[in-house]
């Protein structure tokens, strides 16, 4: 079976759940993209672009110090080495480059880290066009480097002060842009959520990861690993470098932000302690009330701030085609140093999750083979990990 | 035959239109807002339209999402609505639709939620994020319990999908006059008549136009092509949330209800 199906389904998560205004934008955009995703120059141009400007393949490199530490073989996949730093890049050029062909060429996006305005920001900046990002205003704040990155590459930041003013509520007022400038705008999307066709086509520019990952351990340990280790968010980067190995008899995690703790509420782990509902345009796990209210997120990571997840995680737990775990600020926090001291790699908070998860991983894996996908690197986060670590900075 | 549906009929035999205000239930309070609700009827109101409030209202505008803001943090739910709805009913015969998102009625059970809805005397619903694609179950349930299904229809759709929406849609059509979220607007689209005539060539069913119309001029503009109006954001900015005025509420709806022919 094919997923998602011709709705837009991966089991019964997904959907287009969206105003009537932008289901002919939607219905364009799927045309579009099943016309050039077989397409030779697309593919072509797609390559070159990822080839020469982002500078793919990344490393799959072997942890060594961090192996011995934990006991195990543990290998870094390196897409903090992309340009601009972290894996969104893989999907704004891929995006980018069918707006190009669609003809739009007004280009908008939503960011939490700053990581997707970023990428946005620089493609746009590439291939000559008009962008206008939508950040939360708390975001601004913890993410100010990125805000100045986005400026620079003339993009137009636009705070956004509704609800808890982070990722949930910049996709809300995206949403509404779109809605507005329909006719002009392409909505460049920077996770596998949102309404069909997003979450597939998303997941299908982030599957080089994988099958870089695949080609690059088998080259070095003749097999598959033994674990694929991803932080989940909105969750791109997991289902980038999952999609080879499922099905396969390689275990994979997914970790989600468990803030200050999942007892507390305050944490942005929908798939370990949400209800299914409709966020943004489709169906999936999401944190809210009894009524359906969206709950706020939280998580000292601005990208894993999110109350909702991808469908297509959604279907993967409930089938246990992936296992989710999650880990806290704390734990995260200190993966962030760990990995900075022992590699001399600084993480992204948000892929310091899944660095972190070794601690849980790595006594019960003992010899195995573990890649990490390290999605990003850290030095966005460097204020908001300083103030954080002051005691052992 | 469904009140709303009467409603337009009856309008229709003496050649007027339909003035359909709508508010975000709960605002500015409970009590304040059945009270509003009252007075839009007595004012000449034919059909009501009451919102959930809902914490990530992505077809709303400013107006609507503050006064969703407001509501909610005064702690409304959809019961409360629906309570509101049941009082109203022992006064006023005046057809009800509630606009809900999607989300609200899913975690309620779609099930429950029709049935409650139409025991309260809930007459139609609008949900703004559900397609007819995604709403084959809804429909199912609102038949059965005797609610009008109202779909919306947007100057962006093809003549395939205004057919397909038409068909999913009973009570009347409502036809989004603009590409936007919800929001007093000073024009009209330079479109919009002519998206309205397309809908109309296509169905003999109520149009009710709304998004943008925020005076009696506009209103009556509108009401030269279509069957009815609705006017939420214009009517919301009206409302002081300390300062309740509702004679002024009454004098607004008076005068649209006149500009649109009485």
């Amino acid at each position: 079976m094919v997923f998602p199906d011709s709705k837009g389904y991966f089991g019964k998560f997904g959907g287009k759940y969206v105003p009537e205004t932008l289901m002919a934008a939607l219905t364009e955009l799927e045309a579009a993209y099943k016309k050039y995703r077989k397409d030779e120059n697309f593919q072509k141009e797609l390559d070159h672009y990822l080839k020469d400007y982002v500078g793919r393949p990344t490393p799959l490199y072997f942890a060594e110090r961090l192996s011995n530490y934990y006991n195990a073989k543990i290998y870094l996949k390196r897409e903090d080495l992309c340009h601009t730093g972290a894996h969104k890049i893989n999907n704004t050029i891929g995006q980018a480059l069918l707006a190009k062909r669609m003809g739009k060429t007004r280009i908008i996006a939503e960011t939490g880290a700053g990581q997707h305005g970023v990428a946005t920001a620089t493609v746009a900046a590439l291939f000559g066009m008009d962008c206008h990002v939508y950040m939360g205003e708390e975001d601004t704040k913890r993410q100010a480097p990125n805000v100045l990155r986005m400026k620079l590459l003339g993009a137009e930041v636009i705070p956004v002060t509704s609800g808890s003013k982070t990722l949930k509520d910049a996709m809300n007022e995206a949403i509404r842009d779109w809605v507005t400038n329909v006719r002009n705008t392409f909505y460049i999307i920077g996770s596998v959520a949102g309404p069909h066709p997003y979450p597939m086509m998303v997941r299908d520019f982030q599957k080089v990861i994988g099958k870089e990952t695949k080609k690059q351990i088998q080259k070095q340990e003749g097999r598959d690993p033994d674990y694929v280790v991803a932080c989940v968010g909105g969750g791109s980067n997991a289902i980038g470098i999952f999609s080879p190995f499922l099905n396969t008899e390689t275990k994979l995690v997914g970790v989600e932000a468990a803030g200050l703790g999942l007892e507390t509420g305050k944490h942005g782990a929908p798939l370990a302690r949400g209800d299914v509902g409709v966020l943004h345009g489709s169906k999936s796990y999401v944190l809210q009330d009894e009524f359906g209210q969206i709950k706020e997120a939280y998580s000292i990571s601005a990208g894993l701030d999110y109350p909702g997840v991808g469908p297509e995680h959604s279907y993967f737990k409930e089938h246990g085609m992936v296992a989710y775990g999650s880990v806290t600020d704390k734990e995260a926090l200190k993966a962030f140093e760990l990995l900075s001291r022992m590699e001399g790699i600084i993480p992204a908070l948000e892929s310091a999750h899944a660095v972190a998860y070794l601690e849980k991983l790595a006594p019960k894996a003992k010899g195995k083979v573990i890649v990490v996908n390290l999605s990003g690197r850290g030095d966005k986060d460097l204020e908001t990990a300083a103030k954080a670590l002051k005691e052992s900075l | 035959m469904s009140r709303i549906k009467r409603t337009f009929e009856k309008l229709k035999e003496d050649n007027k239109k339909a003035l359909i205000p709508y508010i975000t239930g709960g605002y500015p309070s409970l009590g304040a807002c059945q009270r509003i609700i009252e007075v839009l009827a007595e004012s000449g109101a034919d059909i009501i339209e009451i919102g959930i409030p809902y914490s990530d209202p992505l077809a709303d505008g400013p107006t609507i999402q503050r006064a969703s803001e407001i509501a909610l943090s005064r702690g409304v739910n959809t019961k409360d609505i629906f309570e509101m709805v049941g009082n109203l009913r022992k006064k006023l015969s005046t057809p009800i639709v509630l606009m809900t998102y999607y989300n609200t009625i899913y975690r309620y059970g779609e099930e429950d939620f029709a049935k409650e809805a139409s025991g309260v005397g809930v007459d139609g619903v609008i949900i703004p994020d559900l397609p007819p694609e995604e709403g084959s179950l809804w429909r199912k349930l609102a038949k059965e319990n005797s609610l009008d299904t109202i779909f919306l229809v947007s100057p962006t759709s093809s003549n395939d999908r205004i057919k397909k929406i038409i068909s999913a849609s009973s009570g009347f059509i409502y036809c989004v006059s603009l590409t936007g979220v919800t929001g007093a607007r000073s024009g009209l689209p330079a479109d919009l008549s002519d998206f309205i005539s397309r809908v109309r060539f296509l169905t003999n069913k109520p149009l009710a136009v709304g998004f943008g119309i925020s005076s009696a001029d506009l209103a009556k503009r509108v009401s030269e092509t279509a069957d009815g109006i609705i006017i939420g954001s214009a009517l919301i900015d009206l409302i002081d949330d300390s300062n309740i005025k509702y004679d002024k509420i009454a004098k607004f709806i008076k005068n649209i209800k006149e500009a649109i022919g009485g």
